[in-house]
């Protein structure tokens, strides 16, 4: 067992000396993506928040009690992204809390959800921008949210526990959208030797290790709302397929 | 009463599971502080510029922010803000369905 210890503590700090001190693992800033990317980027997520409008409508409509869900949903996704959380490279980062509303609603709702987020800290909080809001609602309220629902309805086909599956949803939903950005920086900024492989392995070695135990913590709080609603929705529940009952 | 019992078991067992995942959740946020003790720990968002300064020097940003919060104070100020709004509104939300489920349970 001490050998266990010792062996993880030489490798945590090995781990930490060759990290470079800086991280990557926010949303991109203004002005740093060309006009091209900027509008490309905003092409390819308008459908998913256009499709979002329909669906949100259409689940008000059939289910107006839901209302107070998908706020909350919302309201959960604004918490956690105001959440800068130290991290073990030694430079913050914060969650996206876009799986919580993926799961229970499906993934392009998040994508309204998430770009109001995004609109609020690009126009009050000078995080992200304007011109970068297409590029980070891809990869914040469309990536992230449709990899969440993703993984939980594979887990819940296989039978997997729903805690679980939430967890896992919110978790890898949370590391793909900063995969996302990486590979965004990445395009936008190929490396003159090694071209857009050796950017991407540098914005991906820079973010991923920050991102890994925020993406545990994520996963975690997202299970713990989940329980309250498993618990104490019963009136949404009947509404709320992809939801069973817990104690 | 056997049966209320056994919900009371139920909740208990809950409560020190849900206190074991916020236990986790904090002491992964606590662990990096103790670990990485001479680091900076400043947001990423100024670290981003330097990678990509150093795979294109010659890049400069086509347009900046149009509204900047003045401080590091004011910014934080707006982050609580956004972090008391989300958490108000989702803790509301948790009370008025806790409230609503223990009134059917009387019921």
């Amino acid at each position: 067992m001490k050998k266990d210890k010792a062996f993880l503590i030489l490798s945590l700090t090995l781990v930490l000396v060759s990290q470079p001190k800086s991280a990557y693992g926010m949303h991109i800033m203004e002005g740093f993506l060309p006009p091209i990317w900027s509008i490309s980027w905003g092409l390819i997520a308008l459908p998913f928040v256009i499709h979002g409008l329909y669906s949100l409508r259409k689940t008000i409509d059939e289910a107006p009690k839901l209302k107070l869900l998908i706020a909350m949903s919302g309201a959960f996704a604004f918490l956690l992204s105001a959440l800068k959380i130290p991290s073990v490279t030694g430079s913050c980062s914060h969650p996206t809390g876009t799986g919580l509303g993926a799961v229970l609603f499906g993934p392009t709702i998040m994508s309204v959800l998430g770009l109001i987020v995004l609109l609020f800290q690009a126009l009050l909080l000078g995080h992200g921008g304007l011109t970068t809001l297409g590029a980070n609602t891809f990869s914040m309220a469309v990536v992230g949210p449709f990899v969440a629902y993703a993984v939980y309805i594979i887990i819940r086909k296989a039978n997997g526990p729903q805690w679980l599956g939430v967890f896992l949803a919110a978790a890898l939903g949370n590391l793909s959208t900063y995969m996302t950005t990486s590979i965004q920086l990445a395009l936008a900024f190929p490396a003159e030797a090694g071209g857009f492989i050796a950017s991407l392995t540098k914005f991906m070695s820079i973010f991923a290790l920050t991102q890994i135990p925020l993406s545990i913590s994520e996963g975690i709080l997202t299970v713990l709302v989940i329980k309250s609603i498993a618990s104490y929705a019963n009136a949404e529940l009947p509404s709320l397929k992809r939801l069973i009952k817990e104690a | 009463m056997d049966e209320n019992k056994q919900n009371k078991a139920v909740k208990k067992h809950s409560l020190w599971t849900n206190l074991l995942l916020i236990t986790i959740v904090i002491v992964l946020a606590i662990v990096p502080l103790v670990i990485a003790k001479d680091a900076e720990f400043g947001g990423a968002d100024d670290k981003a510029k330097d990678a990509i300064i150093e795979i294109d020097s010659s890049y400069e940003p086509w347009i900046s922010l149009i509204w900047e919060p003045p401080s590091g104070e004011v910014a934080s100020l707006l982050f609580a803000l956004q972090a008391a709004l989300g958490s108000g509104i989702l803790f509301y939300g948790i009370g008025y369905m806790k409230g609503r489920s223990k009134r059917e349970e009387k019921n």
